[in-house]
């Protein structure tokens, strides 16, 4: 399969990518890892008229600590934030999401940046960054979490901002993602992290909506001293997920419950 | 608009104008005559056209030739040195470790990059680092079985093992 017909630039710097960002307008897009943007393209789902081609710069591609926060440079590959020993060490449920995102070759190639300006309803990070109160760092501002994915595909970001730095608070207690699928590099039929921070429980999901869902009921119900199995309950409260190939909308529904008891359980374990 | 794509494959130095959508897997194929990088799903997901572009295993059907500019590639056609086959080619012959082989080359290069990164890998991490690629005889068993022997002959043959860095400067 082959794409349409595009225009190529490769950008030395944010700025030099935010103006060939302008030149072409919103025909454009940004190539970071491309393992969303591409396949899209060969189906010919998405033509744009001119790719951006990010990845020759380099200090997008970092992670560093900056007192409780984690600063994840846009371009920094999924196999890097597995890996990094910052991450495990700072942000673990982070670096257990990381490698859990596609399989090798994927993560090789995969950006945390490309992730959340995609804002796929099936992505792992978007789920992650909502619930820990992330920050997506664009050139020319910063943006909440939970103002940045506004639908499916959808985010405020104006067609010549580009995302730069994804800011994560420092959580190491305990966590767990679960994501349901049924093969291995796939993604979530439904994914359900759960984090232990500041003396409370942040639970999120993955794919029941074309938003990540903060499960805000259980995250109740758990503050009144509810059992993971009795919180876990109000998992679905309020969702209307669709249904596609892998899942009816009851059975996705089903599965928030299920996983959201298995989550926090299997935090708890560690 | 074509754009010049300068890459060293296999050690060789390759010089071409492309354009922008020429995906990476038909460069090698049609430009370069490499046709041992399979195409397989065209949809990211089968892993039969898994190359090492600076050692890294990619799918190069998942990325663009004009993003491979100065990189170090190596395919299929990299890993046989001197008229003899590389320790995991070998071993998946010795092991049969394919049944129709059309997954093969992506499963090589593959099991290369999971070896340098892990040169003795469990059984777990054998079949956790090759979920990127599909066999629809089902011959997993035995493509184990071949990584398993690759990896101990090539820990008692270390000069063998530099595979993934072959081509590089």
């Amino acid at each position: 399969m082959i794409p349409a017909a595009f225009e190529y630039a490769r950008a030395s710097s944010v700025e030099e990518a935010s103006k060939l960002l302008n030149k072409y307008g919103e025909d454009a897009k940004v190539l970071a890892g491309g393992h969303s943007l591409i396949p899209l393209m060969r189906l010919r789902l998405a033509q744009p008229k001119a790719l951006i081609d990010i990845n020759g710069i380099k200090d997008l591609d970092h992670i560093k600590e900056d007192g409780h926060k984690l600063r994840i440079g846009a371009l920094t590959r999924h196999v890097t934030i597995q890996n990094s020993k910052v991450v495990h060490e700072k942000l673990p449920l982070l670096a257990e999401v990381a490698g859990e995102v596609g399989d090798n070759q994927v993560r090789n190639m995969g950006t945390m940046g490309g992730v959340v300006a995609h804002a796929d309803a099936a992505g792992d990070y978007p789920t992650i960054a909502l619930i820990l109160d992330a920050e997506i760092v664009t050139n020319q501002r910063t943006i909440a979490a939970k103002d940045f994915f506004k639908d499916l595909f959808t985010t405020p970001l104006a067609a010549d901002e580009i995302v730069t730095e994804v800011v994560f608070p420092v959580a190491n207690g305990p966590h767990k993602y679960i994501k349901f699928r049924r093969r291995l590099f796939d993604w979530a039929i439904v994914g359900v992290a759960a984090q232990k921070m500041n003396g409370g429980w942040r639970i999120g999901l993955t794919n029941v909506g074309p938003t990540p869902v903060r499960a805000n009921a259980v995250e109740e119900a758990l503050k009144t001293g509810a059992k993971p199995e009795e919180a876990a309950q109000h998992a679905s409260d309020g969702l209307d997920p669709a249904g596609d190939l892998r899942a009816s909308p009851e059975y996705k529904k089903h599965l928030a419950r299920v996983l959201t008891k298995r989550a926090i359980q299997q935090a708890q374990g560690q | 608009m074509k754009h010049k794509v300068a890459t060293t494959v296999n050690g060789r130095r390759h010089e071409h104008e492309v354009e922008p959508r020429l995906l990476l897997v038909h460069h090698l194929r049609d430009n370069l005559g490499l046709t041992g990088t399979h195409i397989g799903c065209d949809t990211s997901q089968c892993g039969a056209c898994t190359i090492l572009v600076d050692g890294k295993a990619v799918k190069s059907c998942t990325m663009f030739a004009v993003q491979a500019e100065g990189k170090s590639l190596t395919t299929i056609e990299g890993m046989a040195k001197d008229g003899q086959l590389h320790p995991i080619q070998q071993a998946f012959w010795d092991e049969h470790g394919l049944q129709c082989g059309y997954c093969t080359p992506g499963f090589i290069m593959a099991a290369a990059y999971l070896l340098e990164q892990n040169p003795n890998p469990t059984e777990d991490e054998i079949r956790k680092g090759l979920e990127g690629n599909l066999c629809r005889c089902t011959g997993y068993v035995n493509i184990i079985k071949a990584v398993q022997t690759a990896a101990k002959t090539m820990s008692t043959a270390p000069a063998r093992k530099t595979t993934v860095t072959a081509g590089g400067n």
